[in-house]
């Protein structure tokens, strides 16, 4: 594996990182906490919006970050020829 | 089968089941010990790692804590599933290509340093001790109740149980006894859930049920009932009320994120999957299998705290027969009344009980007009709520069995992973690593165990006074691993400056902070009455200040950016890191070659 590959399989990552971590910052600190009164404005069924993320949303959205993040580094490994076996 | 007999029979046949398997897996060798070979599946390596992780806080003492704090509690519930974003894309790949045993082992060798071996040791210790003792205090709760004892002869007993366990088996026997454990626990915790949000709204998931209508027909969805009943009584509005400021919330649900990627028990499941790959979706299958019970909590509490409600304020508020007459309590209140977890005591002597929030003035005042002499529950232990739901619901008894045997599965399940990461910290990092590096199988696994009993009996005694309920005990806990741990590991992957004495600095500012804070609020080491002894709590003229409004639950945040900063600031101005030292963390950053990496 060459260092170029190494770093730009590095970088790659790095931005596929701070993609996801974005996404996980907006749905719990910001809808979740600051936001959280406007949100509440809105209902999801008897839930109001706002709380709704800080207990249920949030949570389903980590699962979901993180299996797409695996996924995308599966592929990542795979184009940067860095992958095991 | 009357209850008491069920829930020895239910509880028996389940330890029955986690010895048997400990018994067959065995450990063999001090390295299957530690990370039992290297080689569970993801899917497994999730579900256990579920049940390591799911302890007392999670399933005993959370809910109780979201029933009395509504949307407030959300810090928990964001805190302890979010941080596996952060362990699955900041630290367990490049951990598990590291290919150690500790994670000591790592900031040893990442900062070249024998000393930061040993101040990493320190930190997972205190961390790890303060958890232990959230855990007490939950395998407290669930004894006394279990046996009908008051609380403190429950964690004797529940000491004794802790100290067989975990010293039975290592790794191995754990990681199937803890898949074991998942199955029970989590049945536990759903089941009585699924019947309760039938019973109150017709919905059998109770992540719906929370946000659906009553199914008594009156239209009103179950949270907008339960604010109405709760501020009734002058309490807050449920599902507003928050735990301190937004800068509170938003400093604790950090802390316990940022924890979670630093605690040492949780880190150490992620040297134990075949490659670094699945390390990745290792941490996914852990959090699907946590995030089950976390969406399921928020329903628990909301319905726990309804159903208590309306079990003692039985009428209007405030009509002479509204309220609940003692003599015709139920069997549950006269049961948690024996423990001394729930208090009553008829101060207006009429024979009800008034169950409101007296320190709100408006109803303090309307409370006296009904003659009513201040709040008579007088104790209302938060950790009783998610073992008293079933009953408060009027639940059969075998679902209350379960209720108690999944507790008592959860609290010791992680109180095991825990006293295993303490004991290797102890003899594989300071004994082995360290001051003895020709100690011999055998002495490295006796001095494990010995490390082993000292850590229960410490735990066991502060558990006698815990610092906070179970949930708040092992939120410190993840301020102290936050404080310490993630910085130093984080910065070890993500930058090739941080230095030697950077690292070193930075975790000893960190922890610092966090537990001056902590002690001068909670007392000297959590032992009572000796916060005023560093001008803390107690002292003349001391209130409790809290930094920006930060509670010290919340504080381990603060000490991650101490942490920080310190670490950058000195390497900045100090020599970097040696070439070899650099080569390792490029290493580190890619999969490939992890095999090789793998034999010790």
């Amino acid at each position: 594996m060459s260092e170029t590959s190494a770093s730009d399989y590095w970088s790659a990552n790095k931005r596929l990182i701070a993609f996801c971590l974005t996404v996980w910052f907006v749905v719990s600190y910001l809808f979740g906490i600051v936001l959280v009164e406007p949100l509440n404005a809105i209902s999801l069924g008897g839930y109001k919006l706002g709380f709704w993320f800080a207990q249920q949303g949030s949570i389903y959205t980590f699962v979901v970050l993180i299996f797409f993040y695996a996924s995308r580094m599966n592929a990542l490994d795979r184009k940067h020829d860095v992958h095991e076996d | 089968m009357d209850l008491q007999t069920l829930t020895y029979a239910v509880v028996g046949a389940t330890f029955l089941l986690y010895i048997g398997i400990a018994i067959w897996a065995r450990a063999a060798t001090t390295g299957e010990f530690y990370v039992a070979g290297k080689g569970i599946h993801p899917v497994a390596n999730g579900m256990a790692t579920a049940a390591d992780w799911m302890s007392a806080a999670s399933f005993i003492s959370m809910a109780g804590l979201i029933a009395f704090n509504g949307y407030g509690a959300s810090v928990f519930l964001m805190g302890w599933t979010g941080g596996y974003v952060l362990l699955a894309m900041l630290l367990a790949p490049y951990l598990r290509k590291f290919g150690k045993f500790t994670v000591p082992e790592f900031i040893g060798d990442r900062y070249y340093s024998k000393a930061a071996r040993i101040v990493a040791v320190l930190c997972l210790i205190i961390a790890s001790i303060t958890y232990v003792i959230g855990q007490m205090k939950g395998i407290g709760v669930a004894f006394s109740r279990f046996l009908q004892t008051d609380y403190d002869t429950g964690l004797y007993i529940g000491m004794a149980i802790v100290f067989v366990y975990a010293v039975l088996g290592g790794m191995k026997g754990i990681t199937y006894t803890q898949i074991a454990q998942y199955v029970v626990l989590i049945f536990a915790y759903t089941i009585p859930a699924v019947f309760i949000s039938l019973q109150l709204t017709d919905q059998p998931f109770p992540q719906i049920g929370l946000g659906s209508a009553m199914g008594d027909g009156s239209g009103t969805y179950m949270l907008d009932r339960l604010d109405q009943v709760v501020t009734d009584l002058g309490f807050k509005e449920y599902t507003t009320q928050t735990i301190g400021s937004k800068l509170n919330m938003f400093a604790y649900t950090f802390s316990l994120m940022i924890g979670t990627a630093g605690l040492p028990h949780v880190i150490i499941r992620f040297f134990t999957v075949p490659k670094v790959r699945d390390a990745r979706s290792s941490a996914g299958w852990a959090l699907v299998f946590i995030a089950i019970l976390y969406t399921t909590a928020p329903a628990v509490g909301a319905m726990a705290r309804l159903n208590l409600m309306n079990t003692i304020q039985t009428g209007e508020v405030g009509s002479a027969e509204g309220n609940l007459a003692y003599e015709n309590a139920p069997q549950w209140f006269k049961n948690w009344e024996k423990t001394g977890l729930l208090k009553f005591e008829d101060k207006n002597g009429d024979g009800r009980i008034q169950y409101y929030n007296e320190k709100n003035e408006d109803m303090a005042a309307k409370a006296a007009s009904y003659g009513w002499a201040g709040s008579e529950m007088t104790k209302v232990d938060r950790d009783i709520m998610v073992l008293a739901n079933p009953e408060i619901a009027k639940l059969p008894n075998w679902v209350i069995a379960i209720v108690v045997a999944g507790g008592l599965a959860a609290a010791l399940s992680t109180a095991a992973g825990l006293l295993l990461a303490i004991a290797s910290s102890i003899s594989h990092d300071l004994l082995k690593g360290i001051f003895a590096p020709n100690i011999s199988e055998g002495a490295e696994l006796m001095a494990s165990r010995i490390a082993m009993a000292g850590a229960i009996f410490a735990a066991g005694y502060l558990g006698l006074h815990p610092p906070d309920f179970a949930a708040g005990t092992v939120a410190i806990a993840f301020g102290l691993a936050a404080a310490s741990i993630f910085p130093a590991l984080m910065m070890g992957i993500f930058s090739k400056k941080v230095n030697n004495t950077g690292a070193i600095l930075g975790m000893l500012a960190g922890i610092s902070v966090t537990m001056f804070y902590v002690f001068q609020h909670k007392g000297i080491a959590f032992v009572p009455n000796t916060a005023h002894l560093i001008g803390g709590a107690g002292s003349e003229g001391f209130t409790a200040n809290w930094f920006f409004g930060i509670s010290p639950n919340a504080f381990g945040s603060v000490g991650a950016l101490v942490n920080f900063a310190v670490a950058l600031t000195v390497s900045s101005v100090t020599k970097a890191p040696p070439e070899h030292i650099q080569h390792m963390v490029e290493d580190v950053r890619v999969p490939k070659g992890a095999d090789a990496a793998v034999d010790h």
